[in-house]
């Protein structure tokens, strides 16, 4: 896959095989243990890790991460905290900023994107994924990421079509965060026939697409994979795994290693996709 | 539309009214508005904007003139203007009163909630959802829904349910479903929240009867365009009685949808003031350690910012993060405003006034023994205002009663009972419940 966006980092992870890019909310149960947290997915295989800044109104998400949000900012999590976390976080995958467009236009003077996207390009991140941010919005979010050398990555719905798509395909870099269904975020037992139809979709668009919502076992991940993803984003299985640490009041390393665990499991089911596809393809 | 005239008198009228072309093109108030949702709601929205173009805009298939028709005969509409005698008298001024306390359901609510419902009808769509905060967009949502035969669910805040449970029960008795919101601090912003996110897993057979002049485009020009007969009523009303238009209007301001109402038709009439009321609570303060606003002042207070779909003012912290908000009426508790209203604000064409609990305490009782009016704790914020204010006035003034104080009893009998309320009568016999 070439290289269309800014960040060289991001290319690279999705090179020469599937990537596994899983998401956690930061500071989510609190600040330690979430540096704990998140360099278990490092060491479990991901390629790129997705964090998320929590916002008060998270209209995107699920129950499972809005859990994750209220915990998060009850510990006092805050868009200067996250920048300190980035920095002080050690992992080799390269990191993207999850969050929502308030707190990106408040940063700083207030009055728009480029102080929050550089504080971000300082720290070391590599891009960000916005949800309540459309291609219509996004022109001065878009031309700072360009500025300072990030990418800015665009979800496609199984809803998103002709003009709209191709809105976003003009302004999209990175990979594009394809949606596996309609609703919010949460982990599924199944995952939804429309990835296929949206992969087939964007075929023609020469970006990375990693298919994110409801992703939450091995199977899944060899599933999508498979059927043409170039990685898959998991979300909501891994902050199941955070608040069931919470609720069973279980030590912090204990957590991690559910974490690692998983993420083994999920980027084995990737690779395992991806090679079943490679040999569909040789053989055809 | 064909190319023909439109066959009513209305449309062309309509037409003129302020923010309409800019409604039409892109849904933006100068740096105001917008479409901030998730890609999976843009394809609802873009078809809820065709839609409201068509049928709103247009009376395509006449849907102004059933909305008209049903507005009347189930709404009662139109309300009256009525001749304040004794305010009149008091503030040495004409005062008129818009009796939006007369519509049925007691508020001003049924106008926006018939008009999206019936608007989900020519959709083609199935199912209704709505927020609600205190529970009077959600009773009037039911109402129209049962009165419209659309399977119709509400969600509410945990808390709120708690503390409006009559409100839950008339929803009930009108066949909708409560659905509580835990989230957060399960209250209005929350049920909001949590509507997006079910609208956003049934967009395809499922219209989202937003309550007021907030959320993306096309929902604040739409709601807007609803609640707009309360003004062109008004304004109609005035020349007849007095033969000419007010020299004020004012009125409450939470998230905007009465306000805009009541000014939408006045907007163009330069000479006519135009005064939004909003809840100032205990303190304009904030608390931002605690996230806690303990007031409703967006227009006053608030920063812009991106919440619920648009950019407007709002109360939020030095990160971005939303305030907590709070006022005495459960109504004006909203930590936004309507984008238009933010705009008009701007540009110095509505004059923004914080009210505080205290003096929307004795408004309401000013109101109920001196006019036989009991008004809702929302409107009461108007007459705190009238009071405060009346000098500033000029000579003939129109105030919305934007609806009736029922459902505001027991607080009312609480909040009195803590404080010296001018006027008031003694309430301790009621306190601890009746």
């Amino acid at each position: 896959m070439p290289a269309t966006g800014n960040s060289e980092a991001l290319a690279a992870a999705f090179e020469g095989g599937p990537a596994y890019v899983p998401y956690l909310a930061v500071g989510d149960p609190d600040y330690d243990a979430s540096l704990e947290y998140v360099e278990a997915l490092d060491r479990g295989g991901a390629d790129v890790i997705e964090l998320g800044l929590p916002f008060s109104e998270p209209i995107a998400e699920g129950p499972t991460i809005q859990g994750a949000v209220v915990r998060s900012l009850e510990g006092g999590m805050t868009p200067d905290r996250f920048f300190a976390f980035v920095e002080k976080l050690d992992v080799d995958a390269p990191l993207v900023c999850m969050t929502y467009y308030n707190l990106i236009y408040q940063y700083g003077d207030g009055d728009g994107p480029r102080d929050f996207v550089e504080k971000a390009a300082e720290v070391g991140l590599e891009g960000f994924v916005v949800p309540d941010l459309p291609a219509e919005e996004a022109d001065p979010l878009r031309e700072a990421c360009d500025e300072f050398g990030l990418d800015l990555v665009f979800i496609v719905a199984p809803t998103t079509t002709g003009d709209r798509l191709e809105r976003i395909m003009s302004r999209v870099s990175g990979y594009v965060y394809v949606q596996a269904r309609l609703g919010t975020t949460g982990a599924k037992s199944d995952v939804a026939d429309s990835t296929t139809e949206s992969l087939d979709r964007l075929r023609e668009y020469d970006v990375p697409k990693a298919v994110g919502f409801g992703i939450s076992s091995g199977e899944h991940a060899e599933r999508i994979v498979a059927g043409g993803a170039d990685g898959i984003i998991v979300g909501s299985a891994l902050v199941d795994i955070v608040a069931e640490g919470v609720e069973a009041d279980l030590s912090t390393e204990a957590v991690a290693d559910r974490l690692e665990s998983l993420s083994r499991e999920l980027k084995a089911g990737a690779e395992r996709g991806y090679a079943a596809r490679t040999e569909a393809a040789e053989s055809r | 539309m064909s190319e023909t005239e439109p066959t009513t008198n209305d449309a062309p009228e309509l037409s003129r009214r302020p923010g309409r072309r800019r409604g039409r093109d892109d849904g933006k108030f100068g740096r105001y508005g917008g479409q901030y949702v998730p890609e999976a709601l843009m394809p609802a929205i873009e078809e809820l904007t065709d839609a409201y173009e068509r049928y709103v805009l247009d009376n395509e298939d006449g849907f102004m003139d059933e909305f008209r028709e049903r507005l009347a005969d189930f709404g009662g509409r139109p309300t009256p203007l009525q001749r304040a005698e004794r305010l009149s008298e008091r503030y040495d001024r004409e005062v008129y009163l818009k009796r939006e306390d007369l519509l049925h359901g007691g508020a001003h609510k049924l106008n926006n909630a018939l008009g999206q419902v019936l608007l989900a009808k020519y959709m083609g769509k199935e199912r209704i959802v709505a927020e609600t905060g205190a529970g009077q967009h959600g009773t009037a949502t039911a109402m129209a829904a049962a009165h419209l035969d659309m399977p119709c669910e509400i969600y509410m805040g945990e808390r709120d349910i708690n503390r409006q449970r009559p409100n839950v029960f008339r929803m009930k008795l009108n066949g909708a479903e409560v659905n509580p919101v835990t989230a957060g601090r399960g209250t209005l912003k929350e049920a909001i929240s949590e509507t997006m996110r079910d609208w956003a897993t049934t967009v395809e057979n499922t219209h989202y009867v937003i309550g007021s002049v907030v959320g993306p485009h096309p929902f604040p020009v739409m709601v807007r365009d609803f609640q707009a007969v309360i003004s062109e009523e008004a304004r109609a009303q005035s020349i007849e009685k007095t033969g000419d238009l007010p020299t004020d209007v004012v009125a409450c301001a939470g998230g905007g949808s009465n306000t805009m109402g009541s000014f939408a038709a006045f907007v163009d009439d330069e000479s006519v003031a135009l005064h939004a009321i909003e809840a100032g609570g205990s303190t304009l303060e904030v608390d931002e350690e605690a996230g806690v606003a303990p007031n409703s002042a967006s227009l006053f207070a608030g920063e812009e910012g991106v919440l619920h779909g648009a950019r407007t003012k709002l109360l939020q912290d030095s990160d971005g993060q939303i305030m907590e908000s709070h006022s005495v009426s459960s109504g004006l508790d909203y930590a936004g405003v309507g984008p238009e209203l933010a705009y008009l604000v701007d540009e110095g064409r509505v004059t923004p006034v914080a009210v505080d609990d205290d003096a929307a305490l004795e408004g309401f009782h000013r109101l109920s023994n001196t006019e036989g009016i009991i008004p809702a704790l929302e409107t009461a914020h108007a007459f705190g205002y009238l009071e405060e204010h009346a000098e500033d006035l000029g000579e003939r003034v129109v105030v919305t009663v934007s609806g009736r104080g029922d459902k505001d009893l027991e607080s009312v009998i609480e909040e009195t009972d803590k404080r010296d309320v001018a006027g008031a009568p003694d309430m301790s016999m009621f306190s601890g419940g009746i």
